[in-house]
């Protein structure tokens, strides 16, 4: 960690991983988020209750990306990955990852957007679609579908002006029809 | 001449073994515990018409009839993992425990590193390494596919593995010093996935085997070294080479803290002793506790599986 000198405040390192503080009173680095907000950012978009995280730590790598992980390691740690990266801030929306709103996001009850099965189909190809039925907010949403007797997410969705679009990684997407 | 010749005077049946070899293998996946449940998976399987069949052995693991299972929504919801069937033994073998510290030496593409996630109920520390950055990638990509979520991902040689990164010898309260368990799954002359790999033999050559196995005992050594006294190694490798798989313990036990401990295959699942004799040389009578696993035991890759305890 380089050295705090002055009132200037250090800059995000992002080659390494670095432990997010846990409010903004221990915040060092300038602009980085806390775990108050990240755990308050989840609840408030998506409804997933705050217990959901207590077995994880949170992590930055790179600008704003965040890690949670399962466990505790030292900070700041230069590994080469650590948990499961769920989420990108620093900018005006944050934006989930898929493998996040796989993972935890079967317990999400607020913006999650109920596609039957062609839609669910068209969203796992990564393709847009109309949807002019959704009157919940614009923005990132979990598209999701009846699985197997539960609510299966399926990826991050971004609705704007009548339309899904799909964020299904190149590498993920397929055609399920 | 058949490299795998060399091991006809091994095993139990010649003719059985060669023919195994000859076959193709059937398409494997593994249930993800960490989505879904074994249940679920096979319920929504039904549902999408995949044929399959449970192994003998363990119901997670499902020989499916024909396709891969990419194109299918349990596979898309990272219920399903590709995994050879007889890969999925090591981590058995290791039966790492929820919160536990973890080392898995050559984790990439996986497969192993994420069915160990599943055992410890993706809780505490895996550490999965491995020296080669590209296929770092992959392994990253199918972790986070399956929702892993305790995985430290590292690009080290796993001969001289450094705890630094993790605080070794710090008064840090987060900081490493020794796994519980780790796993040594080796690089090796992959002898044993002919039966995937039609060309898998095309570069066998004597030299190989000898200059893979200097890898793999340096690997097996820093393993032991690493672990806690009381702490589990387990070795494997998809060759039949005595050099690569009782050579290489008949060496660690001899240069480090450890000894073989017993470990029974899962009911069902066939395995022939380690071999304690070879090409002229004998080795630690103890190696016996070994598996060896032919392609004809059960219908498999072939496969060698051995487990230490370490004693100092």
């Amino acid at each position: 960690m380089s050295d705090d000198t002055g009132d200037q405040r250090p800059e995000n390192d992002g080659q390494r991983f670095d432990r997010l503080p846990a409010t903004s009173d221990e915040r060092v680095v300038a602009g980085r988020p806390t775990r108050e907000e990240v755990v308050g950012w989840w609840e408030q978009r998506y409804g997933l209750p705050p217990e959901t995280w207590d077995g994880h730590t949170f992590w930055e790598k790179g600008n704003g990306k965040i890690w949670a992980f399962a466990a505790d390691l030292v900070s700041p740690n230069p590994v080469e990955g650590l948990g499961l990266r769920i989420l990108r801030a620093r900018q005006e929306h944050w934006k989930p990852s898929t493998n996040a709103v796989q993972r935890f996001c079967g317990a999400a009850s607020k913006n999650v957007v109920l596609l039957d099965e062609d839609e669910a189909e068209t969203f796992a190809r990564g393709d847009d679609q109309e949807l002019e039925r959704w009157e919940g907010d614009w923005g990132y949403v979990v598209a999701a579908h009846e699985f197997e007797g539960a609510v299966e997410p399926i990826g991050v969705g971004l609705y704007l002006h009548g339309e899904l679009r799909s964020t299904v990684p190149k590498g993920r997407q397929e055609d399920l029809s | 001449m058949n490299p795998l010749e060399r091991y006809a005077p091994l095993v139990d049946d010649e003719e059985a073994f060669f023919e195994a070899c000859d076959r193709p293998l059937p398409s494997v996946v593994r249930v993800n515990g960490i989505k879904t449940t074994v249940e679920r998976a096979r319920s929504a399987l039904d549902a999408g018409d995949v044929g399959y069949e449970a192994t003998d052995w363990h119901p997670g693991i499902l020989k499916l009839d024909e396709r891969g299972p990419g194109t299918t929504w349990p596979y898309f919801h990272g219920w399903l993992h590709g995994q050879e069937e007889v890969s999925a033994l090591p981590a058995l073998a290791l039966d790492p425990q929820p919160g536990e510290v973890i080392w898995d030496a050559c984790a990439a593409p996986g497969s192993k590193t994420t069915q160990l996630a599943d055992l410890m109920d993706d809780t505490g520390t895996l550490i999965g390494n491995d020296n080669n950055l590209g296929r770092l990638s992959a392994l990253r990509h199918n972790a986070e596919r399956l929702g892993v979520s305790n995985l430290v991902v590292t690009n080290q040689d796993a001969r001289n593995y450094s705890l630094k990164p993790f605080g070794e010898d710090t008064d840090d309260p987060e900081a490493i010093d020794a796994f519980d368990r780790a796993l040594v799954d080796a690089p090796c002359s992959c002898e044993g996935t002919i039966r995937k790999n039609p060309d898998a033999l095309d570069r066998w050559t004597m030299n190989h085997v000898h200059s893979v196995a200097g890898i793999q005992k340096g690997i097996l050594r820093r393993a032991v070294q690493a672990t806690r006294e009381g702490g589990t190694v387990v070795y494997s490798t998809c060759t039949f080479a005595p050099e690569e798989n009782e050579a290489v313990l008949d060496h660690v036990l001899g240069e480090e803290d450890c000894q073989m401990v017993e470990w029974d295959a899962p009911d069902g699942f066939e395995t022939a002793l380690g071999v304690t004799e070879w090409d002229g040389d004998e080795y630690d009578p103890s190696v016996e506790l070994a598996h060896r696993v032919y392609p004809h035991h059960n219908d498999t890759g072939g496969f060698f599986c051995a487990k230490l305890e370490v004693t100092a």
